[in-house]
């Protein structure tokens, strides 16, 4: 598909980076990208794709250098702070995470992005029809109103189109996106994937793409580059490298990953992820490996071709099984005739600022069972936090009616008896600030457990060490702060300060969208154990389907507060009936239908198969259309 | 809050933190000198402060390091006594604001009631009257006695501590452990002593030694004017302005007493300069 013949746009040889005087961060690093061709570096947090990244820019003002190796481009070797200035911009652009803070908010759209090809003695008109054409290439309105707004009249969607814009407007060879979708919403994610792969085929711009997310790589990439504490550990092209991972890492990331086509347990990858400061000698995934051999706690391994365009860095790389794809429910327990526990009805909640009122849920009703899962699903503004912190009594904003239990709620929390507040329990999103710095694990753990349920300070120690054990913390860490713990951790930690009073329904507010996938399965695991052996009942808030899939038992379409869909979740998933979840099913990146894995068994799959052959799910097939 | 304050103080990392820097330890040098002469100056003394020794406003010799002041007493002596009272003022003062400014602060940074409005307005009521005026007007009214002077100088102090500790707690106030904790049903007072107070107490402690330097010109301004603390008592801002009249003689009767202030005020204001600037840091790497 790409012209191997003609050198290169980009290429790193044995690139080693590493910060002045410390730990190295990426070692032996060796990538090419080709003129028309997208790359995915995927990886977990740490691993070394951002500074990969980084990298290809010359490092500027990161406290880093590049130790060994070199940086082509075009292949001409790019040495110094003054030719990688010369480049920046100019041949290789970049596209960052977060539009919203990387436009300058006092700069219309159009300077911006006219701003790198601005030439002297131009005229303003010049430069309008130039920044015109530059919208109309990423598909905006190409119109001078739309040129002169501001970023903050922009959706998040249209911003990140503004800072394609302003990265292609010098005419680059190559073209860094840093997670340039983290952070949207599922459709409008699609939108700016299928412009990535218009640009690409028409404009023959090599992109080296990073992201966590292998459904995304596995729909946008031609070749995926795979990362693991500062490592290549697997690379090839998409199709081969998802059909048919060899690296035990990249099977443990495809195997953690939710999708929401095919439904299945996860699979857990043991341990956790490695820190450059105390990297193992030898193989860094070594540690968690099902099938190191002595040799890998010795030695880093090194690539061993398994065909011609796909590498793997494992000595035992053919002993790797095979992901299981097929469809399994993962319900955790059949509910029919379960007691309801909470009855909501004709819920309305708004927002009232300073401009006015906003309506954030409107006639919402619904129930949850004894038990049961029940994940509301929705884009941004959807109104699915708004209900949660209602149920939480923290939005006492609201009219309608909230049994639990069939006693009635009141609104704010604090005017609920002990024994309604010990029943309902909260988790949010943020890992970082869910745990108050100022107190250990435990002080943070035994609080609730003596205030709500009214235990005697010893009681409460000796529940603590029973908290961490059900959420697979070791003892020890009663005694660590939360400035201590990974993300994963403090979420699990957060899992058992709400587990502590003992509830009947714990509200998870996107608890896992901040984390790893790796972590991601661990945490559901957590909870789908949790549901088994004490029953609790969840209320699920996610905008994933795939998380979905992976734990709901039942589903609530919300869009703009309203409620759009309802059903137990493999209906949803599988026969939606509005158009609304339909365009999110189909936005919504999914590994297995990207790559064509599916249980031919499944009527329903094989639909979906007829459906996406249309899309551009083959990236072999959409660069052939065009070249 | 005084309890948290007083175990932050207490523990290493308060100091630690202070001496990592050059500007921290110059100013814990500095404080330390100016508080030992305060405390501890008048065992010392080579002479009593109110006795009259000599001609007004001889230059020093004659047994006096520092000279006479403008009645004949000893500088050196006078200046040894006179920081205890700005120290005790000024120190008791900053409490106080603390304590009051400091819960209207927490009370309204937390609050979604009608409270914080109600609070935050009429402390902007008390910030529109200039800072002296209020003292001048409460001691002309009740005297220049030792309360007046807390009381007036923690009127003053108050608006500010308000204002920044009901920001801190705003910041705080939205946090997911403070939120889980309403959720809980927990109440305020124990919402805002075990989630808000110890995470914005770091914020508290910079700015406590800003305002009690503030305290100290207060009250050295207003015994400058007459009208704080009376004669014959010693005091460093009362000897500034009492000796004026022997400027030409002895200028050492009121450079000491001035640079003994500044001394004060500089080692406080570096102290909590570098104090600052260190938990930004260790903030930042959470």
């Amino acid at each position: 598909m790409t012209d191997t013949a003609t050198p290169p746009a980009l290429g790193l040889k044995g690139v080693r980076v590493q910060v002045r005087r410390g730990p190295t961060i990426i070692e032996g690093v060796d990538l090419d990208l080709h003129p028309g061709e997208i790359v995915c570096l995927v990886g977990e947090s740490g691993s070394g794709k951002t500074t990969t990244a980084l990298t290809v820019f010359g490092l500027s003002s990161s406290g880093l250098v590049m130790s060994a190796g070199h940086v082509c481009v075009e292949d001409q070797e790019i040495q110094g702070e003054a030719a990688f200035r010369d480049i920046r911009g100019r041949k290789v652009a970049y596209v960052p995470q977060n539009p919203a803070t990387s436009l300058n908010p006092a700069m219309r759209i159009a300077d911006a992005i006219t701003e790198t090809i601005r030439n002297e003695g131009e005229s303003p008109e010049d430069q309008e029809t130039a920044a015109a054409r530059m919208l109309g290439r990423v598909g905006l309105p190409q119109t001078t109103e739309f040129g002169r707004r501001y970023p903050h009249q922009l959706s998040g969607g249209q911003q990140q189109r503004v800072c394609i814009a302003v990265a292609l407007a010098a005419k680059p060879e190559v073209l860094v996106l840093d997670e340039p979708t983290t952070g949207l919403d599922v459709v409008t994610q699609d939108r700016i994937l299928d412009e990535l792969l218009r640009l690409r085929g028409e404009e023959r711009v090599a992109m080296l793409y990073i992201t966590h997310d292998l459904a995304v790589a596995a729909k946008v990439a031609d070749r995926v580059v795979v990362m693991y504490g500062g490592f290549v550990v697997e690379e090839g092209p998409t199709d081969e490298v998802l059909r048919r991972p060899w690296h035990p890492y990249t099977r443990g990331l495809m195997a953690a990953t939710p999708d929401h086509v095919a439904a299945r347990p996860l699979e857990v990858m043991m341990g956790g992820p490695v820190d450059v400061a105390d990297r193992p000698p030898g193989c860094p995934f070594a540690p968690r490996c099902p099938q190191k051999i002595d040799a890998c706690d010795v030695e880093i391994p090194s690539l061993v071709v398994v065909s011609a365009k796909h590498s793997v860095r494992c000595p035992e790389w053919q002993r790797t099984a095979a992901v299981n794809w097929n469809e399994q429910r993962v319900q955790a327990k059949e509910l029919g005739e379960t007691a309801v526990l909470l009855d909501v009805s004709d819920l309305n909640a708004e927002h009232r600022t300073r401009r006015g009122t906003v309506v954030a849920a409107a006639g919402i009703s619904f129930q949850l069972k004894e038990g049961a899962c029940l994940a509301l699903v929705g884009e941004s503004g959807s109104g699915k936090t708004t209900i949660a912190r209602v149920i939480a009594g923290l939005h006492p904003v609201w009219s309608g009616q909230l049994l639990l239990r069939g006693e009635r709620l009141a609104p704010k929390a604090r005017d609920r008896n002990q024994d309604q507040r010990r029943r309902i329990q909260i988790v949010f999103q943020s890992p970082s600030d869910a745990l108050n710095p100022r107190h250990s694990v435990g002080e943070a753990l035994s609080w609730p457990a003596r205030t709500l349920r009214r235990m005697s300070r010893q009681e409460a120690n000796a529940e603590v060490l029973s908290l961490l054990d059900s959420v697979q913390l070791p003892a020890r860490y009663a005694d660590r702060y939360p400035r201590e713990l990974s993300g994963g951790q403090r979420q699990r930690v957060a899992i058992a300060r709400a587990l502590a009073p003992d509830p009947d329904v714990i509200i998870c507010d996107e608890i896992t969208s901040a984390l790893d996938v790796s972590v991601q399965a661990r945490i559901l695991e957590l909870l789908a154990d949790l549901r088994r052996d004490r029953g609790v009942s969840l209320l699920f808030i996610t905008h994933d389907l795939g998380v979905v899939a992976a734990v709901a038992d039942e589903v609530l379409v919300l869009e703009k507060g309203l409620i759009c869909e309802e059903g137990d979740t493999s209906s949803i998933l599988k026969r939606p009936q509005t158009d609304y979840t339909k365009q999110l099913l189909e936005s919504a990146p999914s590994l297995v239908e990207a790559i064509g894995i599916w249980n031919a068994d499944d009527k329903a799959v094989e639909d979906r198969q007829d459906r996406s052959a249309v899309e551009a799910s083959d990236p072999s097939r959409a660069a052939g259309d065009i070249t | 809050m005084s309890v948290a304050l007083a175990s932050r103080l207490r523990s290493r990392r308060f100091l630690g933190g202070i001496l990592r820097t050059n500007g921290g330890r110059v100013g814990f040098g500095l404080f330390v000198i100016a508080v030992g002469i305060a405390i501890f100056g008048r065992y010392f003394a080579p002479y009593s402060p109110l006795d009259t020794l000599g001609i007004p406003g001889a230059a020093p010799g004659n047994g006096h390091l520092l000279g006479l002041d403008f009645i004949g007493r000893d500088v050196l002596s006078r200046a040894l006594y006179g920081g205890r009272s700005t120290l005790f003022l000024a120190g008791l003062a900053t409490l106080i604001t603390y304590l009051i400014g400091g819960t209207i602060g927490l009370v309204a940074g937390f609050s979604d009631t009608v409270l914080d409005p109600i609070l935050m307005r009429s402390i902007d009521v008390l910030l529109t009257v200039p800072a002296l005026l209020v003292i001048l007007l409460l001691v002309t009214a009740f005297g220049g006695g030792s309360f007046v002077l807390i009381a007036a100088t923690s009127l003053v102090l108050l608006p500010g501590v308000a204002r920044i500790v009901r920001s801190a707690t705003m910041g705080v106030a939205t946090r997911g452990y403070v939120e889980a904790a309403i959720a809980r049903g927990d109440s305020t007072h124990a919402i805002l002593r075990r989630e808000v107070l110890p995470n914005i107490s770091g914020v508290i402690t910079a700015d406590l030694g800003l305002r009690f330097s503030w305290g100290i010109i207060l009250i050295a301004s207003v015994n400058f004017l007459g009208i704080g603390i009376q004669p014959p008592t010693p005091d460093w801002g009362l000897m500034v302005s009492e000796n004026r009249v022997v400027l030409a003689s002895n200028p050492l009767a009121i450079i000491a007493p001035a640079v003994l202030l500044g001394v004060l005020i500089v080692g406080v204001n570096l102290m909590s300069d570098a104090y600052a600037r260190q938990r930004d840091r260790s903030e930042g790497h959470q």
